[in-house]
């Protein structure tokens, strides 16, 4: 039987009385859990912000009509020449149309399936930028701006004006931020565009896009679906894309395959298209996970010195509770609950200081021509990393207590009390 | 088991020591200390009767032979058994006083009771102070135990032995730090525990004259009883 309250209380008033080392060894540990929360905490905040750069404006799956030659060539079906070496020169495209083909019925039924958070349809259309004599080609997106702003964070790249501005107007269009100042363009103005076909038409500027990619800025512009469909003078079923956003990003090879079998188009998914963010995000992790156990590693010597030389002093202590009937287990668990506390008071405090310079550097501006939207250093307060912290505290002062506490157990009272 | 009254009783202890060079400390010790009785052990340094004392506590394990106490053989038990066994049975007191300095008197006293918790903290705390009382240190129960006289220090640790109202009080040269004075002290606490609870005590001194004064006295030489 272990009476907790008289070993504790011990515990407590030895920690008492040595403040000095007590704190030292509490700063140990408060330092490393401190470090470890905020380089975490910044560490993947900033691999999020890089993540979600690109993922969140890429679709999870994205369908479209690809166009490319038939991969049966009439001359291999017809049965006369079976066993013949058919050779065909200059093979050509396969005449379709880059439309894809049902698009409304597939979109009805992607966004019934229980799997997809939204399929937004996307009128993709090669337009020109005039500006006076001068033209710029460039693309004209159409999309359901509302959806897009749900799924894809729309409303983060539109650096001036509003997606619901695009909403409400008819001819609206939200201009590429490149675009808007190679043309000297501002929300309010009117910007001429022309179709391959020459259709010239005018759009208003309700507002300005900014990706932070300058390679997309300087061509893509927005438009609402049903704008572009009557700009290139086709109807309401006319659609080039569909992006499809999953409740499960795991998910979504599987569903492209399917998809691409179920309804005869290309799809690619998210993975084929991104597979280098993974890597660098989990070196960066490593690298943050390694500086911490580091840290810690430090902070573990520490306590583990100053049990050892508090073990030393409290050597007289020690023989009195053995001999007044405390057991060699109680005696460890006293100097066990020393580094415990140790940890959890140091623990605590270090997820209190990681926390308030992660805020700190939350603060910090953090201004740059690539990310319109972030405006400090991205921070990711993530309760988990608080949880592997404190965990990580106690772990590792356990380690640090458990071998000189182990050694206090093991001391013969009868030697010190004899002199011997 | 012969007589149901010894308190205290050891058949054919030997004990070696190994290091620095082996050595027969004690050869075929047979004691007994009867309830009530106030015994003391003397005997030349390195005669072996603190070696036998450490042994009586259960302190020491590493001996031949057969320990009983109360009439229960207490050899061969786990040190937990034994810590258990010292806590409710055996007082201890020491040459140099041995308190837990950074605690207060009285939390000095009440440890091995809370230790042994059958009593409420309520119940351990009035019986502290009680046991300070009767020791005439009542007065100085909240005082740091690093901050009161030697004498002062030995009577604390002699209520502390008491707390928990053991069968036996062992001494390991209880005045051999302490005046003429305080020495005279505490051998009438000694001599007024006996007479009236009736505690058992065994002491081991150099002071002839406190020997003397015992019921009886245990010489030993080179690791023998030599007079009983």
């Amino acid at each position: 039987m272990t009476n907790w309250s008289v070993i504790l209380n011990i515990a407590k008033t030895h920690l008492i009385t040595k403040m000095k080392s007590t704190v030292t060894a509490s700063l140990g540990v408060t330092f490393g859990i401190g470090a470890y929360i905020t380089l975490v905490s910044f560490m993947t905040g900033l691999n999020e912000m890089l993540d979600d750069l690109v993922l969140n404006q890429t679709p999870h799956i994205h369908l479209y009509s690809e166009i490319e030659p038939t991969l049966n060539q009439p001359v291999s079906r017809y049965q006369a020449y079976e066993d013949a070496f058919n050779i065909v020169h200059s093979v050509k495209p396969k005449l379709s149309q880059t439309k894809i083909h049902n698009a409304l019925p597939i979109l009805n039924y992607l966004n019934t399936d229980e799997n997809v958070l939204g399929a937004t349809p996307e009128l993709r259309a090669q337009i020109f930028y005039l500006s006076g004599s001068l033209e710029l080609g460039g693309n004209l997106v159409g999309v359901d701006i509302m959806e897009s702003v749900r799924l894809y964070n729309m409303r983060d790249y539109i650096v001036e004006g509003t997606p619901e501005a695009l909403k409400n107007t008819e001819n609206g269009i939200l201009l590429g931020a490149g675009l808007a100042n190679k043309m000297s363009l501002s929300i309010g103005d009117r910007v001429q565009i022309s179709t391959v076909k020459g259709d010239i038409f005018p759009l208003k500027i309700v507002g300005i896009y900014q990706s932070g990619i300058a390679e997309i800025d300087d061509i893509q512009s927005f438009a609402n679906l049903n704008t572009v469909q009557r700009i290139l003078g086709e109807p309401q079923n006319y659609i080039t894309d569909i992006n499809i956003k999953l409740y499960n990003l795991q998910s979504a090879p599987t569903m492209a395959r399917s998809l691409e079998k179920q309804f005869a188009v290309k799809a690619t998914d998210i993975n084929e298209a991104n597979a280098q963010f993974e890597t660098g995000s989990n070196i960066r992790n490593l690298i943050t996970y390694a500086v911490s156990i580091t840290l810690l590693i430090v902070a573990g010597f520490g306590i583990y010195n100053i049990l050892n030389m508090l073990i030393y002093e409290k050597m007289k202590d020690i023989a009195i509770l053995r001999a007044t009937g405390f057991s060699g287990k109680d005696v460890q668990l006293v100097f066990m609950s020393q580094a415990m506390i140790i940890g959890a008071v140091g623990g605590i405090f270090g997820l209190i200081i990681g926390y308030g310079l992660s805020r700190l550097i939350d603060n910090i501006a953090f201004e740059t021509q690539a990310l319109p939207t972030i405006t400090t250093y991205p921070i990711n307060y993530n309760l988990g990393y608080y949880l592997i912290g404190i965990t990580f505290a106690l772990v590792s002062t356990f380690i640090a207590g458990y071998l000189p506490s182990n050694k206090a157990k093991h001391i013969d009272p009868v030697r010190i009390i004899r002199g011997t | 088991m012969e007589g149901d009254n010894f308190v205290l009783e050891t058949k054919n202890i030997n004990k070696y020591f190994r290091k620095p060079v082996d050595f027969h400390v004690l050869k075929d010790i047979s004691i007994s200390i009867k309830k009530g009785e106030f015994a003391s052990i003397m005997g030349k340094s390195g005669s072996g009767k603190s070696t036998l004392l450490y042994i009586l506590s259960t302190m020491d394990r590493d001996y031949t032979g057969a320990l009983y106490l109360n009439n229960e053989l207490v050899t061969g038990k786990s040190q937990k058994e034994l810590s258990r066994i010292r806590n409710k049975h055996i007082g201890f007191v020491f040459q140099f006083h041995y308190l837990l300095s950074e605690f207060s008197v009285l939390e000095n006293v009440m440890l091995p009771a809370k230790k042994l918790a059958e009593k409420s903290y309520i119940q351990i705390k009035k019986d502290a102070l009680e046991k300070l009382e009767m020791l005439h240190i009542g007065h100085l129960a909240k005082q740091r135990a690093s901050r009161i006289s030697g004498g002062e220090k030995q009577r604390v640790a002699i209520a502390r032995a008491l707390i928990n109202n053991p069968t036996i009080l062992m001494g390991d040269e209880p005045t051999g730090n302490l005046d003429s004075h305080n020495s005279e002290n505490v051998f009438s606490i000694f001599k007024q525990l006996k007479e009236e609870v009736g505690l058992s005590l065994l002491v081991v001194t150099h002071d002839e004259d406190f020997a003397k004064r015992t019921d009886r006295i245990i010489q030993m030489e080179d690791g023998r009883i030599v007079k009983q």
